[in-house]
């Protein structure tokens, strides 16, 4: 814990000028009890994470007026999920109010452990396919509607095996309440599959060909890993919009969905950093935990890309190869119909057979190439953008605890000004205005605090997701390695006697 | 330095299907093919270099042989396209097969040549092959005179007399059988090295994936870092292992049916070029006999004089060529299925080692945890 010792007020070197009259703090629809009587004077360290238990207050609604105030003001993504027009990034259906309720619950422990004990605490169980795409509706405004089925022995269901059918839509609707809800507080929610404009007006036109099966493909697979991701993260399971999605079988439509293209994404980022870059000052990190982290991030991002862009080329050239192969089939098997020799003939027949099955095995390959390390290396490229947004937030989470102290400072100023000149009017307003301010500095280090750790166990746990999701995708493809050869061996054995058959 | 050969009878001293074309060796721009056979008699080997201009000369020899009845019914081995340094792309693709793999199957195509060249019984006692086999010094540069096997004097309009109705069965069915499969088979090649070239490609792209994993391996006793530059390392290996399949496949791919198909490909255009000689030599006798029966009286006996001697002629050709295409057509089947079988055999015994290695990395990476 801090230094708890109350010095004086520290020179603090840089710090935005604020005017006086400006409110940083939003006005929190109830009244702000009292923080704790000593305050850290100690502001230009923090510590991070390891405050006591008892500096939660219960204000669930100030931090969730806060939180729909960081969404409309400062968070990066507004703009990304918001440019259709005013609509709230929360769908009218669940009003704030109604959420708060199972939220206190949440912000009021401390520990994540009590949290899951309380709520019945199963194990992980649970198992998500999207399939069965469906067009419904005709022309442009048509849509896909996938079949989401859940089996699952947890508690937290009413039933153990389930379905719904929702559309894209829906999905890109249940990120943008996540991001809004945790994003900003710590939490890497994972980002939503993908919006492809041409893709889908092919299919909307009814055009049934292999690039549009292609992409139904594609885009079921990613909707089908997106929610398992969801579900996986222990909180995110638990939140209300999440348990609807999967369980109400009537969906409002959500009302604007501006999907994080990759495009998308991009801005965000560089927005973030912007944003970033806006806060002149340099935050003073003594947790060099955050400083290895980020960097750490940094550097996967780099070689992620790498890996992603070098398995890409990989499923170019192996989709070439089996167009090359189909081919070569086909001339194969013309050179066998037109030879005289009988036995020749029969053999090159085979071997057109032959070089048909290998295609097909060529085709799987592929097919696993793809899904198995560019859907995976791709998903963890956009998880790491939330990566680095959680990071942004707790820095500016740090940058409003440190203004609120400014601000202190300066009401303090002015309550001694006023008691030297003796005011004994205006006298009252500032010590009002002082201790409204020392409960915003104090509710400001607990924010950041509460964002530190969050994203301390976020990142331990994506850690541990992330060694898991690889393992188990090298897995899958060395057993489909080992299968091809096996089929490889199969055929040419049963090649070798024809061959050998022709004189 | 010989003079130009004029004998024509002798009996190669060398063991025709031995002949072997080694390596080639690089000078500047000039590629050098050493030829090897084994003597006859006794033990000891021929060792000598030669150029592609070297094979240009034995060949155009070989045409030359005009004394040699029915000549013009022989089914010419045929010589590969030059082999160039830094060769163009256009050169390149002509080359198809054998300009891959640094001119190892070129050697094994100037090879078979050379065999086939021997194992024929006209083309074998023609001096210049013992000459080409045998001496130290590289055969003779000067230009051969010209011959009616020159390609360029082939003109267009000659092509006409290609779809010029037989008299004789036999070679109207050659003929059109030719026809198909020489259009078949260039287009199998053809197809074909387009697959192996892919495979190639792939080839490649494994390897930049193996050494982008290597780059993923992180420092530090962090048990997740490490869990994950462990798994990465893992993978790595793995592709390597699946780079030198592939490189195997596309090898065994080129030096076997790839081989194959690019000989009996050019031995197809062969055999066209004899058929078209035969063909040309019909048209030339069907004119002859116009000429006689309409010659006047003057004339009469000078035309049929030359009626007769273009009919034995003829004659000739279609002995030869009837023996030519019976022999072509056993060698043919005979070396596509050795191709074939080579060719099966090899992948197999690359796709059982491999699916060893493969199967061993699963087991390791199951191990892992």
């Amino acid at each position: 814990m801090a230094d708890t010792a109350r010095d004086p007020p520290p020179e603090l070197s840089d710090f935005q000028e604020v005017q006086d009259g400006e409110d940083l703090f939003p006005e929190p629809s109830a009244t702000l009890e009292s923080g704790p009587a000593s305050l850290p004077a100690d502001n230009s360290t923090n510590s991070n994470g390891s405050k006591q238990d008892s500096l939660f207050d219960d204000d669930p609604e100030d931090l969730f007026a806060e939180a729909t105030e960081e969404v409309s003001l400062d968070s990066p993504e507004r703009d990304v999920l918001l440019s259709d027009g005013p609509s709230p990034a929360i769908t009218p259906i669940t009003p704030p109010c109604s959420l708060i309720t199972p939220h206190m619950d949440m912000f009021t422990h401390s520990s994540f452990d009590e949290i899951e004990e309380e709520e019945g605490g199963d194990s992980f169980d649970m198992n998500i396919s999207v399939s069965d795409p469906e067009k419904v509706g005709d022309g442009m405004h048509a849509y896909m509607a996938y079949k989401v089925s859940i089996k699952t022995s947890m508690s937290l269901f009413r039933t153990h095996e389930f379905s719904v059918k929702r559309r894209f839509s829906d999905f890109l609707g249940l990120h943008s309440k996540l991001a809004s809800k945790y994003l900003h507080m710590g939490y890497i929610v994972p980002p939503a599959p993908e919006k492809s404009i041409v893709g889908m007006t092919k299919v909307k036109v009814g055009k049934e060909d292999q690039s549009s099966n292609e992409f139904l493909e594609k885009r079921r697979s990613a909707l089908e890993r997106y929610l398992m991701r969801t579900v996986q993260h222990p909180t995110l399971l638990k939140d209300p919009d999440v348990l609807q999605f999967l369980e109400s079988s009537e969906l409002p439509r959500a009302v604007s969905t501006q999907a994080l293209s990759s495009a998308g994404i991009l801005r965000m980022v560089n927005k973030a950093a912007e944003a970033v870059n806006k806060m002149t000052i340099k935050m003073n990190e003594s947790d060099a935990w955050f400083e290895e982290k980020q960097q750490h991030f940094e550097n996967l991002d780099v070689q992620l890309r790498k890996l992603h862009a070098s398995v890409e080329s990989l499923v170019c050239h192996r989709r070439e190869l089996s167009v090359n192969t189909a081919l070569f089939a086909k001339s194969a098997a013309m050179l066998g119909n037109s030879e005289d020799h009988t036995a020749l003939s029969r053999a090159l027949s085979q071997l057109a057979e032959v070089e048909e099955k290998m295609d097909q095995l060529h085709q799987d390959q592929a097919h696993a190439d793809f899904y198995c390390f560019s859907e995976l290396l791709g998903d963890y490229v956009r998880l790491l953008t939330a990566v680095k947004c959680v990071f942004d937030h707790r820095m500016k989470t740090w940058q409003k605890w440190q203004d609120g102290q400014i601000h202190l400072q300066k009401k303090r100023e002015a309550e001694a000004k006023l008691q030297f000149n003796n005011k004994p009017e205006k006298l009252q307003q500032a010590k009002e205005d002082m201790r409204e301010m020392e409960g915003k500095v104090q509710q400001g280090e607990r924010d950041f605090e509460l964002i530190s750790k969050t994203i301390r166990r976020e990142v331990s746990r994506f850690e541990k997701e992330r060694v898991k999701d690889f393992k188990s995708i090298i897995l899958k493809y060395l057993e489909s390695l080992v299968l091809t050869q096996q089929k490889l061996i199969k055929y040419w054995d049963a090649f070798l006697p024809e061959a050998k058959a022709i004189s | 330095m010989m003079e130009e050969v004029k004998e024509v009878v002798s009996t190669l001293s060398v063991h025709g299907p031995n002949i072997k074309v080694t390596e080639v060796l690089k000078d500047g721009d000039t590629l050098t093919f050493l030829v090897v056979s084994q003597k006859l008699s006794g033990t000891g080997e021929y060792h000598v270099g030669r150029t592609y201009e070297d094979f240009e000369w034995l060949q155009q020899h070989l045409f030359s042989q005009e004394d040699e009845p029915g000549i013009q019914g022989v089914i010419f081995p045929s010589l590969p396209a030059k082999a160039q340094v830094n060769a163009s792309p256009k050169v390149m693709k002509q080359l198809g097969f054998l300009g891959l793999g640094e001119w190892l199957l070129y050697c094994k195509a100037l090879e078979s040549f050379l065999q086939q060249i021997a194992a024929h019984s006209i083309l074998s006692r023609n001096k210049a092959v013992e000459i080409f086999l045998t001496s130290s010094d590289p055969p003779g540069r000067q230009r051969v005179r010209k011959n009616i096997f020159n390609r360029l004097s082939q003109a267009v309009e000659e092509r006409r007399k290609e779809g010029h109705k037989d008299v004789d069965e036999f070679f109207q069915t050659e003929r059109h059988q030719n026809l198909v499969l020489t259009g078949c088979t260039r287009t199998a090649a053809e197809k074909f090295l387009d697959v192996v070239q892919s495979e190639q490609k792939i080839a490649v792209a494994y390897g930049h994936f193996s050494a982008s994993l290597h780059l993923c391996v992180e420092p530090g006793e962090d048990p997740d870092k490490q869990a994950f530059s462990n798994a990465c390392m893992k993978l790595s290996k793995v592709f390597d292992s699946m780079k030198k399949n592939m490189t195997s496949v596309a090898e065994n791919n080129m030096n076997t049916l790839g081989l194959g198909l690019d000989l009996e490909s050019r031995c197809q255009e062969a055999e066209k070029e004899m058929l078209f000689r035969r063909t040309c030599k019909l048209v030339e006798l069907e004119t002859a006999r116009r000429n006689a029966e309409k010659a006047k009286p003057l004339k009469k006996a000078a035309m049929e004089e030359a009626k007769k001697a273009l009919e034995t002629e003829f004659d000739h050709i279609c002995g030869v060529a009837k023996q030519e295409v019976a022999r072509f057509q056993a060698a043919r089947v005979e070396m596509l299925q050795q191709a074939l079988v080579q060719w099966c055999e090899k992948q197999l015994l690359t796709a059982k080692e491999s699916a060893d290695q493969f199967n061993q990395h699963l087991q390791a990476f199951r191990g892992m945890a």
